[in-house]
């Protein structure tokens, strides 16, 4: 690595100022006047103005702009760009507030009200009022709703416009964590027109306004003047386009036809940080790839045959090999390092054979052999992985049957149907989110099938306590419970790989989800 | 005259009951494709009500047959329909696609078609001399690599490294006819280097069949030059077989383009096809199923009345 490079790597680090970058350059030899051009470049405060054209490997012909069927990357920045939510989680995960302005809770934490902040007006000239905000969460909820959201919402039990301003919401149960659930992407406030939602029209309140909308081809903005955040929204146009094939997405990124691309191919990212007037940046969030078992089909019923096939895989060799290393380590549950309470102390569980074979001894299963379904529609790699797994496993005396499953129809046919499959999870920005999603035993996607019963308790105390500390032990135990009792293996949490011109400036980069928590287009700019 | 009529009425009628059995040919293989439309779209979110709630709202619900017959329906009254995934209408979503998809056939079209013409003439004229074996070799493998290979090497050399053109065509409406060219040059140019070497081969040895002829061996003897003899007598009998091979070529830009399209990014009808048959949105599939057939009909009968006219004889078949 050169000088450059190194600095170029440390630029783009996590939590570097200004200072401590020039301290570091100039102790790597670099003249004082060098130094000083990258750190203008790489710390300059955001200017306006340019077109961000953005390459996306997502979004097909048949999206829509309605927020209740966005289920890809290129339409959750679509949205973001254009639409905004009552909160955000903001670029180093805490959770903000954007179109409210603050709320109040009852001490049970069922009551929520939501202030709204007032003058704010959609791109149509239509100001927001607490209307808005009923129709656009209840756009996702009602007997008909086909929205993804819709399950997040069921705790609602009553919501309502409380004057022009305020929105109250009242839950069946408390759940400390509401307010991050209305950060979801699907819950973008739209204007009403009559009864219901106008989300035709693409208008809302973010910082770009849509010009033109093209399903799997591009999008293009021009931006909003009247934005209500400030030092946000620095592009003057921006351009998203679909580019589905990774070569494709990266010749365009080296000849400078975009500015920006997602998903970098993994095996070619160290060729590409070498070009010129490239970089890559990534981030690790809460993305992981499971392989889940049903505990409630045998063998997978007896917690020793899960524990030693958990101990039966070499997560560091899957890492390397799948990811090249662009990942972390799975410790068997699905909170990551992103979360705010991850249990960072919970001792790694590593591959060790000996382990495996002990607690095939205990279920008196020796000579274990289970079918291991997977396809790449679970995650990129899925069947590669799997078959690395079967070598692992076979040094523990267990035979891993790899069964290639079609990609098509893997969520219906595969997912939750087979008793050992490979999942893939984008994860939630919640520790309660999270485990209610796919942990507790009446969730949807309780997709192991596993029902614990102080794991349960547990979610439902934590859910409605207020105290920091108490719940940050309850959730830290949970993980305990859930790495060495529940039906899924976690082997690694993949970090989003982006490719971007050094053209581009930005902040710190968001970790909840890829493209800077979706919103590259308003926190980035033109250096 | 009127044979020529009659003839076009006749295969316009079999053109049609073609596209009948296609249509349910298509029909039928997306229905039987494992998983459906809302299973597609809704992906790992597909709940059990989700899913049921999305298929009645789609009226997925219902019996193949009856789908088939309302969508035939439609057709009859010229209503496409709309799609299933996001209720835009067809015709809208077909609209820019189709234009692009025939604008890049044409622009591939008009480079190649007299490039082919031109090197396949000269190679008959010059039968194998050194240039002849050039041509040959050189188109013949230019044919023989797959179409993303050839479009990757284009793009290393023509976009990565010299720069002239950009590799991926971000085409919008907002663009002038020569922008347009200018940024769809590079996929022209790939299509092309795949459809030259059938045409020239074709032409070649049309050509050289006919310089046996004792009519041209007449020309020969009055002495008239190599190249008058070859286009003037020989060419114009040998259109027959050429007019067949372009036309089948230009069916080939018009419909067997997906990969091209892919590499480049150049939003054409193809990828709406793979789009759509990936989330099994059936009336999309349909119209641009109908659309490729009815393209390759109409252009074979086009061969066939161009063939007859350069050829009065075929008329009369023994």
């Amino acid at each position: 690595m050169n000088i450059e490079q190194e600095l170029k790597a440390l630029a783009s680090q996590k939590g570097i100022t200004r200072r401590g970058f020039m301290e570091r350059a100039l102790a790597l030899g670099v003249t004082t006047a060098l130094a000083t051009t990258l750190a203008d470049r790489a710390f300059a405060a955001p200017k306006r103005g340019g077109r961000f054209r953005c390459g996306l490997g997502h979004g097909s012909t048949t999206d829509s702009l309605d927020p209740a069927t966005f289920e890809n990357l290129y339409m959750q920045v679509v949205g973001s760009a254009a639409r905004s939510n009552l909160m955000e989680v903001g670029q180093n995960g805490d959770l903000l507030p954007e179109l409210a302005e603050g709320f109040d809770v009852s001490d049970d934490a069922r009551t929520w009200k939501f202030n709204l902040r007032r003058g704010v007006e959609f791109h149509n000239g239509k100001t927001v009022d607490a209307n808005d905000v009923v129709a656009s969460i209840n756009h996702h909820r009602g007997e008909d709703s086909k929205s993804a959201a819709k399950s997040l919402l069921d705790a609602i039990v009553d919501m309502k416009a409380d004057g022009k301003d305020a929105v109250t919401i009242t839950l069946k149960e408390g759940n400390a964590d509401f307010p991050f659930l209305l950060s979801d992407y699907h819950l973008a406030i739209l204007p009403t027109s009559g009864d219901t939602v106008d989300w035709k029209s693409g208008a809302g309140t973010g910082a770009y306004v849509l010009e033109s909308y093209e399903p799997g081809v591009r999008t293009t903005f021009k931006r909003n003047p009247n934005y209500f955040k400030t030092g946000f929204g620095h592009f003057d146009e921006v351009e998203l386009i679909t580019i589905a094939d990774v070569a494709a997405r990266t010749n365009a990124l080296t000849t400078g036809e975009i500015d920006a691309m997602d998903r970098v191919d993994l095996k070619t990212a160290h060729l590409l940080k070498r070009r010129k007037g490239i970089k890559i940046v990534e981030t690790s969030g809460t993305q992981h790839y499971t392989f889940t078992m049903r505990t409630d089909t045998p063998p997978f019923d007896n917690n020793d045959v899960r524990l030693a096939l958990k101990h039966a895989i070499d997560r560091e060799a899957v890492l390397k090999t799948i990811l090249r290393g662009h990942g972390v380590l799975g410790n068997d549950h699905p909170i990551g390092q992103s979360n705010r309470y991850h249990a960072g102390n919970l001792p790694q569980r590593a591959y060790d054979p000996d382990k495996a074979k002990h607690h095939l001894k205990k279920a008196g299963a020796e000579g274990l052999s289970v079918d291991l379904s997977a396809a790449d529609a679970a995650f990129a790699g899925a069947v590669d992985a799997a078959v690395l797994y079967k070598e692992h496993a076979a040094k523990a005396g267990i035979n891993i049957n790899v069964v290639r499953e079609p990609d098509d129809g893997y969520w219906a046919n595969v997912w939750m149907k087979k008793p050992y499959c490979a999942v893939y999870w984008g994860g939630r920005p919640t520790e309660d989110w999270m485990f209610s999603t796919a942990y507790s035993a009446d969730a949807n996607w309780n997709d192991s099938f596993w029902k614990h019963d102080r794991f349960n308790e547990l979610l439902l105390t934590a859910r409605a306590e207020l105290d920091e500390t108490k719940r940050r032990g309850m959730y830290e135990e949970m993980q305990a419970i859930v790495r060495d009792d529940g039906g899924v293996l976690v082997p690694m949490f993949a970090n989003y790989v982006m490719g971007l011109s050094d053209k581009i400036g930005h902040g710190q980069m968001a970790a909840n989800w890829s493209m800077d928590g979706f919103k590259c287009t308003e926190r980035w700019w033109f250096v | 005259m009127t044979q020529i009529l009659t003839m076009v009425a006749q295969r316009l009628a079999l053109g049609l009951l073609t596209l009948f059995v296609v249509s349910l040919i298509i029909f039928l293989g997306v229905e039987l494709l494992p998983g459906d439309l809302t299973q597609a779209i809704l992906g790992q979110a597909a709940t059990e009500e989700t899913v049921a709630a999305f298929r009645k709202e789609l009226k997925l619900d219902l019996p193949p047959h009856e789908r088939y017959i309302a969508w035939l329906g439609g057709i009859l009254q010229g209503d496409l329909g709309h799609s299933l995934a996001n209720k835009r209408a067809i015709t809208e979503l077909m609209g820019v696609r189709l234009w692009n998809t025939l604008f890049l056939a044409f622009i591939s079209a008009v480079i190649s078609i007299p490039l082919a013409l031109g090197l396949g003439i000269l190679a008959a004229l010059y039968r194998n001399t050194l240039y002849d074996r050039m041509v040959n070799i050189f188109t013949l493998s230019s044919i023989s690599f797959p179409e993303f290979f050839v479009a990757y090497i284009l793009i290393l050399v023509l976009a990565v490294q010299l720069g002239w053109f950009p590799s991926i065509s971000n085409i919008g409406e907002e663009l002038g006819f020569w922008e347009r060219v200018y940024r769809s040059i590079l996929p022209a140019l790939t299509l092309t280097l795949v459809v030259v070497a059938h045409m020239m081969r074709m032409t070649r040895a049309a050509i050289i069949n006919l310089m046996a002829s004792p009519y041209i061996e007449m020309a020969n003897l009055k002495g008239l030059p190599r190249a008058r003899v070859i286009v003037k007598h020989a060419l114009p009998n040998a259109l027959a077989p050429i007019i067949n091979v372009v036309v089948i070529n230009l069916a080939y830009l018009v419909v067997g383009v997906v990969i091209v399209e892919v590499v480049f990014v150049y939003p054409g009808l193809g990828q709406l096809l793979i789009d759509a048959v990936r989330t099994r949105d059936i009336p999309v599939v349909q119209a641009t199923g109908l659309f490729f057939a009815a393209a390759y009909i109409l252009l074979n009968l086009t061969a066939d009345v161009l063939s007859i006219l350069t050829n009065p004889r075929l008329l009369h078949p023994r």
